[in-house]
Formats: C-alpha cells, structure tokens, sequence
C-alpha cells in the first residue's frame, strides 16, 4: 500500500459541477442584464459552455496531478500542476480523521477525508473526495497504525491495536422530537439578513433601486393609506398578525437549520475514542480520542436553562469548521452531560466542591464603572430635555448595578486535584472544566484599576480555547497559580498523551491530595 | 454552593515570589530609540500642521509643534526607564516567569516541560545594542507565545540551551 494512489475518479465530475454552479450565476446575471443587446443570451450560453469546459479541464489536471501515499510512518499528499507540493503528515500527529459527505458527494457515495493535526491556520490535509468504503478504511489504517507507533516504545498496549472496529456504546443521541424542541429553542430571523442580501442581489440585477428611499416612501404612503382606512381593530389585528408571523418565521428557520446541522446526532465510545455523527444532507463523522480532549464546556440558552437544557463541547485542538470546539452534545440534560464527561474522564462539579467568588473589589469596580457610562446621558439630559426624563439613564444605571450585583453570584472559579473550573454568566450560565495536568502557561493580569484594587485575572493556556478566572484576589490568584503549576511542571508535555497517561494522572492526583487537602481545609 | 473563604497563600507551598531578575541595561537605550522613532512621524504632523497654521494664522504660531515636541521629550525620558523597571524576569529550574507592563500588568509563567520551540529573535536594533529576544511557544491557545525581551545576547543563548536540554531530558 505504499505507491502513491489518486483520489476517486468521480472528484472530477463534483470539480466540474461546482465551476458550473459558479458560472450558472455569472451567466443567469447576464443573461438578465443589459449587456450585449440581442446577442446577450449567446453571451450567457457561450460564458455557461466555457466555464463548463474550464471547469472539467481544470478538475481533470488537479485531479490527475494529486496523488497520495500511505507511507510507514506519515501519510504523504502530492499535488500541483506547474508547481508540485508535497505534504507530509506523520501518524501520530493526526489528532482525528473525520469524514465529511455534503449532498452532491453523498449521491455519489463519496466523501471527504479531512485529517486534523492542530496546526495553526486549518491549513490541514483534506483527500477530496475518497469513495465511502476508501475512507472508512483509510481511517481505521491511521488509526492503527497511529496506535502501533505509540504501543511501539512502551509496549504498554497488549493487542489494542489489532482489535477490529468496534461499534461502541452510544452515549448520546437525537431523536427527531427531541430535535424539533432544540429547533424551537434556535429561534433565529437570519432568514431576513439572507433575504436582505437576496434583494441586495435583485438590485444589482434589476432595475429596482432598494435604496432608494423615495421608493419606500411611495411604498409606504400608499401601504399606510390603505392601513389608515381599514378601522384601529384592524390595525392591532394587523400588527399582532405581524409579529405571529415574525415568530412562526424565527421558528421555522430555527428548527430547519437545527434539523440540516443535527439529524441523526448520535455520539458513541469506543475503546479509542468519542465519534460523532450527524447532518442530514451534508453528514459529517468525527472520530476524537479520548486522551486529546483538553477540557470541557457547558453552555447553554437564556430559555432553555429554564427548561434545564444545556450543551457539552469537548475542548481540543482539533475543531469545527467554524473554529469551535466540538460540539459532543448540542442539547441535553445534567445527568446525560455528566454521563458524557465521566466517559471523557472528567468529573463535573458537585457539592464537594469548594467554589471561590471573584473579589469584592472587583464588583464594586464594575458596578462603578458600569454606572459611569450613564453620567454623561443623564447631565445632557436634564439640560436639554424637559424635566424628569433625565431619571431614564438613571434608571437604567440602578438597573446595571442590580444585575452586577447578582451576577456577581455566578462568577467563580474552583481548584480541586485533578481539574480547574470556572464558571459565568447569571441568565446562561457557562462554565468550564480543565485538566490541570494540561494546561500550558499561567498568567496573571491586572489592568490598571486592578492593579490597585488588588485582584487579577488569571489565565489558563489551554490548547484549543480559552481558559480565564475573573475578578481573583491577588494572593488567591498566586496561590492558584502556584498549585496549577507545580502539576504542570512534574510532566513533560510529550509525555501527556502517551499510553498510560491516565495511570500517571492517577498518581499525580495521589501525591496532590495533601495539596488539596490543604485546600479544602482553609 | 457555599462560598469558601481567599484561599490561605501560606498553606500552599512555594507561593511566594521571588526576586525578579532585571533585563540588559541597554534594553532601556533600545527602548529609547525606539520611543523616538515612533514620536517622528508626529513630530512631522505637527510640522505640516504648522505650515498650515502659518499661511491661515489661526493661532500663534509654533503653540503645535511645540506642544507635541514637549510631550514627545517627555514621553521619551519618561516612559522607557519605566517600562524597563516594570519588566523582569525569573528562571528557576524548571519554569520562567516573564513579568511586564506599566497600565496593564501580566506576569506568565512557563513551565519547560510545556515548550513547543524556542526562538532568539535579533531586530537591527537589537542587534546594534547587543541583546535579543527569547519567545517560548506553547500549545495553549493564550499565550500561544511568550516573548521576554532584552536579554543580553549571550545570555538568551544560554536559556535556550538550558530550556533545551530541560525538555530533551524530560522527553527521555
């Protein structure tokens, strides 16, 4: 398996297909425009012909040129026509290999094969597209042989690595009723920046000028006389009809792109890891070891935390398209949440553990500063405006110090053994649960008036988010960081996810429980 | 939910901080120049305005140019002995600690054992004065990196080297 092959030949007719959904615009555009007079639609024709030939000469050459090769240790892509480039990416370097099918590809049984190192940039290596069969097995030979080079120095794994593809149990999954109430909860009018940009379209295509505010202005007094004569009832009634209408809209978008993005969400454990599966036109399917998940986050809705749902990402270094974390969990209760992060090895806060607020201070701060905003507002008020309406900005600064005040219950931070937790956010709350024995780097930041006040926030490197605890005195904060790194520093980083790490955890959390009684004492 | 007390500093060990090592003296002299580099092109703003200022003589004129030179002066005698006061560093045998800023204070603290790779960086001016930069890279996404500036070039070889040799036996 180790000459160089090339990709599924069927990539070439998906490469021509998407040159010519790129050029069916161009064409209709001027097909529909002035341009050419007469001769206009030979123009579209002719543009919609070149491109199509374009486009399958172009995807043939790329195709053609592209070649990939399983090697002993890497895996190695070569590709460019005037310029070869060649990527080398060694096994154990992939954190995970996921397998991506959109609709076209999914027709045709094909899919992509992403491999995700964690390099900066997502300039990572992609095989479009491998035929279904191909990727699977292409997978599970990464896996192995990732595995084998591992097993290999310490020899610590008897015959993981030969053991077949095994199903796993599921942890987690969506059914479609449950999904419909996820979908009521992403309650979302982006159908109406779509549609804005669609007319934004339309203006450049058509003769209509959408901003052109006279045409309003005709739109509306005519709109508005017809409104005017229909009687007050049939005025509320029309407005109530409006804004049912605003929200059977947000509804719908809300449970239709949740319903695109997580059909079928299922999230199993296997012996090597988590793997997710969901879409339902472009279904996507992410393997994540367990060992590479850095921390966790739990995050949730202003209105589903009534209803007690919640979310669950795994932190890691390896990501979601947009750049997040993967979502394990996208809508879910405690204890299923719980029941996932004890397969991640990660123990959620209960009520052994022993939180610490922010500061004092820094509510004070900020209840402060926050009020401060509204000083200006308030004397320009009760200058120019009549009298009394100047306690609106007032008003609204009481409300501010309120929230802080309650807010301020919410925002804490904990240390135990083994985990750092911090927790914010008093409407949806968020909180976030790292391994200590991997964190990177500890800072501690103070901005000018917590230099003075004498508390600090205190950051946490974590590979693949963030990790911050605000508003800690500052001797707590030294104390903190102190602990965290005296784990830190008993284990080098190569050897954090090597076979066995979890023993070595083990051990550490032993010889940190004097540290921690220590902890729970003061 | 209860909430707990501060945590008590003296009942975790080594929480106390130690003295912070100062940079390369000649760090404030960089620090210096480069403060005057950035006043120039003000300093020619405030110039062209002055010319300006001249033909239309809406204020008297040098009030500019001459407001933005005092500030420039002070500015420059001013702000980098301070900000080379406030930076510092320290190396134990296992982690460095990188201390800076005036306003906006953060003290980091790397572990060796979590170093990716290691850079000694020279600029021209750096490297007219003598000393370089030394920027440790981690995985985490805060402080992906973590520069300590104004060591004296021999001296940033020689924490390579050390940091070096710390990860390799480490890694062993």
């Amino acid at each position: 398996m180790n000459e160089p092959q090339r990709t599924a030949p069927l990539s070439v007719a998906l490469g021509a297909l998407a040159t010519v959904r790129g050029a069916i615009i161009s064409a209709a555009a001027i097909a529909f425009s002035g341009v050419g007079g007469g001769e206009r639609f030979w123009l579209a024709i002719g543009v919609f012909a070149a491109a199509a030939v374009i486009g399958t000469g172009v995807a043939f050459v790329k195709w053609r040129r592209l070649t990939y090769t399983i090697g002993d240790q890497d895996i190695r892509v070569e590709s460019g026509l005037l310029s070869r480039a060649a990527r080398s990416v060694p096994y154990e370097r992939i954190q995970d290999v996921s397998l991506e099918a959109s609709l076209l590809p999914r027709i045709f049984g094909l899919v992509a094969v992403k491999f995700e190192t964690g390099a900066g940039g997502g300039e990572d290596l992609a095989l479009q597209y491998l035929t279904a069969a191909q990727g699977e097995a292409l997978r599970r030979l990464v896996r192995e042989r990732r595995d084998e080079e591992q097993a290999a120095p310490g020899a610590a794994h008897p015959g993981a690595a030969t053991a077949p593809e095994e199903e796993g149990d599921v942890l987690y999954a969506l059914t479609p009723g449950r999904l419909f109430t996820f979908g009521l909860f992403e309650f979302s009018l982006a159908v109406f920046a779509v549609l804005g940009g669609l007319l934004q379209y339309a203006d450049n295509v058509t003769s209509i000028d959408i901003w052109d505010v006279d045409l309003w202005r005709r739109w509306l007094a005519e709109e508005g006389a017809a409104v005017a004569n229909i009687g007050p009832y049939a005025q509320v009634l029309g407005a109530v009809a409006g804004l049912i209408g605003l929200a059977v809209i947000g509804v719908v978008t809300g449970v239709a792109r949740t319903v695109l993005r997580d059909w079928g969400f299922i999230l199993t454990r296997s012996a090597r890891g988590f793997r997710r599966q969901r879409g339902l036109l472009t279904r996507t399917d992410v393997v994540m070891p367990a060992h590479r998940v850095q921390g966790l986050v739990i995050g949730t809705g202003l209105v589903r935390y009534r209803f007690g749902w919640q979310s669950l990402s795994f932190v890691s270094l390896a990501q979601d398209a947009e750049g997040e974390s993967h979502v394990v969990a996208p809508f879910a209760k405690a204890d299923e949440i719980a029941r996932i992060a004890a397969a991640a090895g990660f123990r959620l806060p209960d009520a052994s553990t022993t939180w610490h607020r922010a500061s004092k201070r820094q509510r004070t701060d900020k209840i402060l500063l926050d009020a401060a905003i509204f000083v200006i507002p308030t004397i320009a008020m009760a200058i120019f405006l009549p009298f009394g309406l100047f306690l609106i900005p007032i008003g609204l600064a009481v409300l501010g110090a309120g929230v802080n005040l309650y807010a301020w219950e919410f925002r804490r931070h904990a240390i135990d053994a083994t985990y750092v937790y911090a927790s914010h956010g008093f409407l949806s709350p968020t909180q976030a649960i790292a391994t200590r024995l991997k964190l990177h780097s500890v800072e501690i930041w103070q901005g000018p008036l917590a230099q003075r006040r004498g508390y600090a926030t205190v950051n946490l490197g974590l590979a693949g988010g963030q990790f911050a605890m605000h508003g800690v005195p500052i001797d707590e904060a030294r104390s903190l960081r102190a602990a965290v790194l005296e784990t830190i520093a008993a284990t080098d980083y190569s050897r954090l996810d090597a076979p066995g790490a979890e023993g070595e955890d083990q051990a550490l959390s032993a010889a940190q429980s004097g540290l921690s009684a220590n902890f729970l004492a003061t | 939910m209860d909430h707990a007390p501060a945590l008590d500093a003296a009942a975790l060990p080594i929480a106390q901080e130690g003295e912070l090592t100062k940079l390369h003296p000649n760090y404030a002299h960089a620090l210096r120049v480069r403060t005057t580099l950035m006043a120039i092109p003000f300093l020619i703003a405030a110039l062209v305005l002055e010319l300006v200022n001249r033909e239309e003589a809406l204020i008297p004129s040098g009030i500019i140019a001459g407001s933005v030179l005092l500030i420039a002066i002070l500015l420059i005698l001013r702000i980098p002995a301070r900000r080379y006061g406030a930076r510092g560093y320290q190396m134990s045998a296992d982690r460095l600690r990188v201390v800076r800023g005036l306003l906006f204070r953060s003290d980091t603290v790397v572990p060796f054992g979590r170093v990716q790779h290691i850079d000694v960086d020279q600029g021209p001016l750096e490297r007219f004065f003598g000393i370089a930069t030394l920027t440790l890279h981690t995985a985490g996404n805060h402080n992906a990196s973590v520069a300590l500036p104004g060591l004296g070039e021999e001296l940033a070889r020689e924490m390579r080297e050390t940091i070096r040799a710390h990860i390799r036996r480490e890694s062993l």
